[in-house]
């Protein structure tokens, strides 16, 4: 009797198809855009996801601060540009230096101390909060996850902290647009691009080479390097790997660390792309983040890159074809439903059975 | 304004009285002789309505702020008591239950606030649909039983399909029936017999009822296939559903064809029927269901599933059933804590409905302690009575941004607490009547006397 549901299923898969194809064929510039919007928001959320991945896959810990880390990689990019002017520090040292070569230093820069702050800030809170809870029962240290990322939310709503409103964010370079039509053209400020063009902006590509460069860099750290051997042996059995000589508690703060760095690259890449800032803008994107992590296998890493892909196009397509706001309920109406198919997500190992 | 000590050490004052009087509660309600029993519930709740009644200078002893926690305090209750049973007792980790808490809260205000403009087919449809969608779901699990092992999608798309079919027959027959009913309500001059006070608390009644089998008929559906997937997993699929339900609110007007419930703007004028006396009914009934359920043999097979599902398998126990059983009763107590809070205050609002809310039954439960019926409701009122109320006022007379640091300083709280002492306040201990019963030796337990051979 398995063909009922799997008939179900099949329907919605069947709608969805109709859906798309209908709006693919009916204008398909207006479908590759929309394609285009939902991978940079993709490539966005694989940048967060790649921290709660690992996170989960080496101490069982739904983070939620983990998007509260990255709220804070967004606005200390912000201080960094406007109250310290840091993306044109080259300029003030060296005022012969090309334009080109000062932009890309300085964001450089910005991004690199974002980084470092949100390395910090995840290793305190590892240490203070979770560390301590790690023999516990798994719902205290999942409270106490909850309870730090609140504090966070709410501490920096304060009027001394970041403000409770929305803060307009001032990107640390211009944003240059090029437009698809016949070749490749820079779009100039003065032009409209012609009819049926496909545009996308130097954002976007940044965004993309952002998070290709640091699922490579992962990948490599974790396959080749020692760090990553001793990560990932404590993510398959940690008493073990404490007995095969393994600083357990140091790998754990490095996975912290390596998550957080992500995270804050992700949280200025977030700002630029969507430039306006407040307190709980982390919420939001961690739990899809998150979300996307689950959906591609929790505590896999590629799992949590395409997982995150499909996150950002399944929203970019909502937003585009059924309704605004909806986006977030078919967002977990696809996760519930792909659980359901693969209940340890696309790249997910099943479940070990209870000894 | 400056900083009222007097406010400070009466709050005080009023959070161990509740407590205090929760104690009682739970202590009469354990009284072995039934009369005292009885006495003593009628007592208890007299003892509250005196103090919302009695004027001691210009205002009661329990103002109109104390008795809006109050209320607050009893849905919070039921809420935490429903996710403890499904969590605590069940091991099932779910953020779902805000959601149902949402939609037994919106479900009952739309059929009162519908009633209350003359308008039967708020409370006919659910009824008739809570009806027929619970005759359909046995139907489905008695045709269903002649097929073992059929694929859990499988049955989930059958559920639906009834369902769906169900709830479509009573949305006809509702307005069918509705207007036959319509004269009863008689006109501005002449009210007739449904437009009368009796008739509108039968109503609320009845809507509370059916907004928490609604809730429960939702979860069941929910949980059908939801509850197969492993802990963590369960966990984000159930705050999944909190996020689409709360969705589903903020579109209401639009999606949904809910005009009267006005989307993200929220739904204002829902009649006020909360009494004390209603918060008691509820709270106390929920109390006795709950605990008479977890002390007896489905109870103690619900328990023995967060135990070690494997052995639970093994002494015979329907592990998937009894899953969804805990969930479906858990969001029944849910709903009706939803409708409760409703008709209390009067407005509706999705941002009410927010997962980020939806976090504080589970920080309830798990401050009260984990399987702990006593914790939870000791933990909830305290909560409501501190944060909403004593942390709420004392900040706002020490500045502007008092939202903001009550958030600030309860996560510390929090972090602290976990740190010292991770099982919850009461950990598993219970108080008066939440017990368990002491077994009383019956009669043919005792080893009987072995009979004498009769001497030759």
């Amino acid at each position: 009797m398995a063909w009922i549901g799997q008939g179900f299923l099949l329907l919605l898969a069947a709608v969805a198809v109709f859906i798309l194809g209908r709006d693919l064929i009916r204008d398909p510039r207006l479908f590759i855009q929309i394609v285009i919007s939902g991978l940079q928001l993709g490539f966005v959320y694989a940048l967060i996801a790649l921290g709660y991945t690992m996170v989960y896959g080496i101490v069982k810990l739904i983070n939620f601060a983990h998007g509260d880390v990255f709220m804070v990689g967004s606005f200390v990019s912000f201080y960094a540009v406007t109250r310290f002017q840091l993306h044109v520090w080259p300029s003030m040292i060296f005022p012969t230096l090309p334009r080109g070569v000062v932009v890309v230093i300085g964001s450089l820069t910005v991004m690199l101390l974002s980084m470092v702050t949100c390395v910090a800030m995840a290793v305190t809170i590892e240490r203070v909060a979770y560390k301590p809870l790690r023999d516990a029962p798994r719902i205290a240290a999942l409270i106490t996850a909850i309870g730090v990322s609140f504090f966070l939310e709410f501490f920096g709503a304060l009027n001394f902290v970041f403000s409770p409103r929305f803060i307009p964010y001032q990107r640390p370079f211009e944003v240059v647009t090029w437009y698809f039509n016949d070749g490749f053209h820079a779009l100039t400020e003065a032009k409209a691009p012609p009819e049926g063009s496909i545009t996308f902006s130097n954002i976007f590509v940044i965004i993309v080479a952002a998070s290709v460069l640091t699922q490579v860099v992962l990948q490599f750290l974790v396959r080749r390097t020692k760090i990553g051997k001793a990560m990932r042996a404590t993510s398959f059995d940690k008493p073990t790997a404490r007995l095969m000589g393994i600083n357990v508690d140091r790998v754990i703060s490095f996975t912290f660390a390596v998550g957080a760095a992500f995270a804050g690259l992700g949280g200025v890449l977030y700002a630029i792309a969507y430039p306006s800032i407040w307190s709980q803008l982390g919420i939001l994107p961690g739990l899809k983040a998150f979300v996307a992590a689950v959906l591609g296998g929790i505590g896999s890493i590629p799992g949590a890159f395409v997982g995150a892909l499909i996150m950002g196009e399944v929203e970019a397509l909502t937003m585009g074809y059924i309704s605004t706001p909806m986006r977030d309920a078919v967002a977990f109406t696809v996760l519930i439903i792909v659980l359901l198919v693969r209940p340890t997500g696309i790249f997910g190992e099943p479940e070990k059975e209870k000894a | 304004m400056e900083f009222d000590l007097s406010f400070l050490i009466i709050s005080v004052l009023k959070i161990t009285a509740v407590l205090a009087w929760i104690y009682g509660l739970l202590w009469v309600l354990g009284h072995a002789s039934r009369a005292m029993k009885a006495v003593g519930v009628v007592l208890a709740f007299a003892v509250i309505q005196l103090a919302l009644s009695v004027q001691i200078g210009d205002s009661a002893i329990f103002n109109d702020f104390d008795q809006g926690l109050l209320f607050q305090a009893c849905a919070m209750a039921m809420v935490s008591l429903g996710l403890n049973l499904i969590y605590g007792f069940n091991g099932q980790f779910s953020l779902g239950q805000w959601g149902f808490y949402g939609i037994g809260a919106y479900a009952a205000a739309d059929v009162t606030y519908r009633w209350t403009g003359e308008d039967a087919q708020g409370l006919l449809v659910l009824g008739i649909g809570v009806l027929l969608g619970g005759l359909t779901i046995w139907g489905v699990n008695q045709f269903l039983r002649r097929y073992a092992g059929m694929p859990v999608l499988s049955a989930f798309t059958l559920y639906l399909m009834g369902s769906i079919a169900a709830w479509s027959i009573a949305v006809w027959l509702g307005g069918a029936l509705n207007g036959l009913l319509a004269p009863l309500f008689g006109t501005k001059d002449a009210p007739g017999l449904l437009s009368s006070g009796p008739a509108l608390q039968v109503v609320f009644f009845l809507a509370v009822l059916f907004a928490g089998v609604f809730a429960a008929e939702i979860s069941f559906l929910f949980g059908l296939p939801v509850l197969t997937l492993g802990s963590d997993y369960f966990g984000i699929a159930t705050l999944g559903f909190t996020i689409v339900v709360n969705t589903l609110m903020v579109n209401s007007d639009t999606i949904l064809p809910f005009p009267e419930m006005k989307g993200g703007r929220g739904m204002i004028g829902i009649p006020k029927l909360t009494t004390w006396f209603w918060a008691f009914l509820f709270l106390v009934l929920v109390i006795v269901i709950m605990r008479n359920l977890i002390h007896s043999s489905t109870g103690r097979a619900i328990t023995s599933v967060r135990e070690d599902e494997t052995a639970a398998k093994a002494m015979g126990i329907d592990v998937a059933a009894n899953k969804l059983l805990a969930f479906v009763i858990g969001s029944f107590f849910a709903g009706i804590g939803g409708g409760v809070y409703a008709h209390f205050i009067g407005f509706l609002s999705p941002g009410t409905f927010d997962f980020l809310v939806g976090f504080n039954p589970l920080i309830i439960v798990v401050f009260g302690g984990l399987g702990s019926m006593s914790g939870t409701i000791a933990a909830s009122f305290g909560w409501i009575f501190f944060l909403e109320g004593l942390l709420r006022v004392i900040l706002g007379q020490m500045g502007t941004e008092a939202p903001t640091w009550r958030f600030v300083l309860y996560p510390i709280a929090l972090l602290l607490l976990m740190l010292v002492r991770p099982q919850g306040l009461l950990g598993r201990a219970e108080w008066g009547f939440l017990r368990a019963p002491e077994v009383q030796p019956r009669a043919h337990d005792e080893p009987r006397p072995t009979p004498v051979p009769a001497s030759k």
